[in-house]
């Protein structure tokens, strides 16, 4: 069995920062392996480590050459291997959307021929919350989305899935392989990676796939969104701020408190 | 001229709020150019819900009657169909976890650009949308260049529809291909209901991810404590195990209503904003003023949380 897992790197900003035109300034850009991918990451480690079978888990991922220091967390962790979707292409684009995603997304699983694709519920950074749904539609898989709970019967052809529903319900749901799913964080504990596992990324494969390596051209990555502005939201906050040393603003939101009735039994 | 197509939620026999927003964003989507707004129902009871749905603005309910709950593989057949026949220039569907779940395969199928968790929508000559990046720290807007779009739109930005209106209700049926439905609801489950209810507590103190570690739980424990509160958490803390998940609150958590809700190194996520903002009154005390918490609290301390907490409990010790 194989199973694919979709991995971003995402781009967090600083606390202070400036904008670039569209973009924010690359020098208040920390970046980081998305947080709900780690959990589809753990997901598909933990499936391989209890099968009785073969089971070999890959990561794809769309980013330039930087994003591989990122995608080796993932090798480290447990993936045996990768692939990088780059293209000069992609260099100049500002949002790429869903539907671009799809497209080159698409191409890899018919190169790799997964049974199963995990993905993460949504990237923090642009927050489409869509590419896997997206995705399975386009290669006729069945999917679930905002899933909490695996339990897959491979044998049997059907995933078990717990979805993450408001309010504190869950549904569940019987889908037939082979699916994507998009995992929500708890679903499970992300390991940390070990020294040996460290060590052991350096040597796996992360395999740079240009468009034309998937058959692909450059319209693959045309978007119909185009970002026209990017600003800081006006603050609406009309709170209250308590200034001072921490003492101060403890003992002014104390007597706050107070007056309100908060603490005084 | 633009019509739109929005697509409404219930669950377990009632229509979500979501579905009441969406009539508003639609009204207003072909308020700017002109054109109809379309509701689909799918199903349930789908003649109660268009009944309830019945709403000024909205032209024509389509009712589904396929199935009782939500199955994702009849919705997108469902929305394909009708849209294939209104042509609409929108599908409008919501941003919920349902959402998540079939919208992007109606737009993919429908072969048309998605845009999601809209938290503004305008329609001038083109639809431009505008949302929110990284973690709420950046708004952003952007132009949809095509003719038709499927946007899904977030819950709790658009004031629910009330007047009452005299729409068109017909009833839409398609060929469902059982062969495409390949996905079975089973259930559902209530999580965690255990010894303590945060709805109840009057005062809230709830932990974030700011807390770092394990053992500064108890930290925040004591400022609880000491004020008569109850600690409740975001989901970060719940999904590392360190509270249980009935201390959640948030869109997947619990909504909490207290006269005082003391958010400590939580950066207020939308998800998380949504099961809270109904608290009368909202303390944030966080290290970044730019947090998105700081927009919607009343009292608000810029400061590390391991200075100010214990100086707040010996305030009350
Ligand atoms: C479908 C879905 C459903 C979700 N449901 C929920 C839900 O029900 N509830 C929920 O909470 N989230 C939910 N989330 C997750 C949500 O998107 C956020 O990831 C989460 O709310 C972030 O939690 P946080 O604010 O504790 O952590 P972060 O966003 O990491 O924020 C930590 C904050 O702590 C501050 N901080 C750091 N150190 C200190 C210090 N020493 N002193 C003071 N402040 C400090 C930082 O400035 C930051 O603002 C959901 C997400 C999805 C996709």
């Amino acid at each position: 069995m194989k199973v694919l897992v979709t991995v971003k790197e995402v781009a967090e900003v600083e606390e202070d920062f400036e904008l670039d035109g569209l973009r924010v300034a690359d020098q208040y850009l920390d970046y980081d392996l998305n947080e709900w991918d780690e959990y589809a990451v753990e997901e598909a480690v933990q499936i391989a480590e209890e099968s009785d079978d073969d089971v070999e888990v890959v990561a794809v991922t769309i980013g330039p050459e930087r994003s591989e220091e990122t995608i080796r967390m993932a090798l480290a962790k447990g993936v045996d291997r990768a692939v990088r979707v780059w293209d000069d292409a992609l260099d100049g684009v500002d949002l790429l959307d869903v539907g671009a995603k799809t497209r080159l997304l698409s191409a890899v699983v018919e190169e790799e021929d997964p049974d199963l694709v995990l993905t993460g519920v949504q990237a923090n950074d642009d927050s489409f919350g869509a590419t896997g749904v997206s995705l399975a539609s386009a290669i006729d898989f069945e999917w679930a989305a905002v899933v909490n709970a695996l339990d897959l019967d491979a044998d049997g052809g059907v995933a078990n899935v717990r979805r993450e529903l408001e309010g504190g319900v869950e549904e569940l749901t019987e889908v037939d392989l082979p699916a994507v799913l998009t995992i929500q964080t708890g679903i499970n504990e992300p390991r940390y990676a070990s020294l040996r596992g460290i060590r052991q990324a350096q040597s796996k494969e992360i395999k740079p796939l240009a468009l034309s390596d998937l058959g692909l051209d450059a319209a693959a990555v045309e978007s119909d969104l185009v970002l026209t502005d990017v600003y800081e939201p006006e603050t609406e906050s009309d709170a209250t701020y308590f200034e001072g040393d921490a003492g101060e603003q403890a003992a002014d939101l104390a007597t706050v408190l107070r007056e309100k009735g908060v603490g005084a039994q | 001229m633009s019509d739109v197509l929005a697509v409404v939620e219930h669950r377990r026999g009632s229509l979500r709020d979501v579905s009441f927003e969406l009539v508003t964003a639609g009204a207003d989507l072909v308020g700017d150019t002109g054109g109809d707004l379309h509701l689909a129902v799918i199903g349930g009871d789908v003649d109660a819900f268009a009944e309830e749905l019945s709403l000024a603005g909205v032209d024509a309910i389509h009712t589904v009657a396929e199935g009782d709950e939500f199955n994702h593989d009849v919705y997108v057949q469902a929305v394909a169909a009708l849209s294939e026949e209104l042509d609409p220039t929108y599908v409008l569907m919501g941003n919920t976890v349902n959402g998540l779940d079939y919208a992007p395969a109606v737009a993919e199928r429908l072969d048309r650009p998605l845009v999601t968790d809209a938290i503004g929508l305008q329609n001038d000559g083109g639809l431009v949308v505008t949302r929110e990046m990284y973690a709420s720290k950046v708004e952003s807007t952007v132009e949809v260049d095509a003719d038709r779009a499927a946007v899904t739109v977030r819950p709790g930005e658009w004031d629910a529809a009330e007047e009452p209106g005299e729409p068109a209700v017909e009833a839409f049926s398609f060929d469902l291909d059982e062969s495409r439905v390949r996905s079975r609801v089973t259930g559902f489950e209530e999580v965690g209901s255990g010894d303590v209810d945060i709805t109840d507590a009057d005062v809230l103190v709830s932990v974030g991810r700011g807390i770092e570690e394990e053992e500064n739980i108890e930290l925040v424990q004591e400022l609880a404590d000491a004020l008569g509160a109850t600690l409740s958490s975001s989901r970060p803390i719940v999904d590392n195990g360190w509270l249980p998940k009935d201390r959640q609150v948030g869109q997947s958590g619990k909504v909490v209503t207290p006269k005082f809700y003391i958010a400590i190194g939580i950066s207020g996520a939308v998800q998380h904003v949504a099961g809270m903002k109904g608290a009368e009154n909202i303390v944030a005390i966080n290290t970044d003023p730019d947090a998105p918490i700081f927009d919607i609290a009343d009292y608000g301390i810029v400061g590390d949380l391991f200075e100010v907490v214990p100086e707040l409990i010996e305030q009350f010790e």
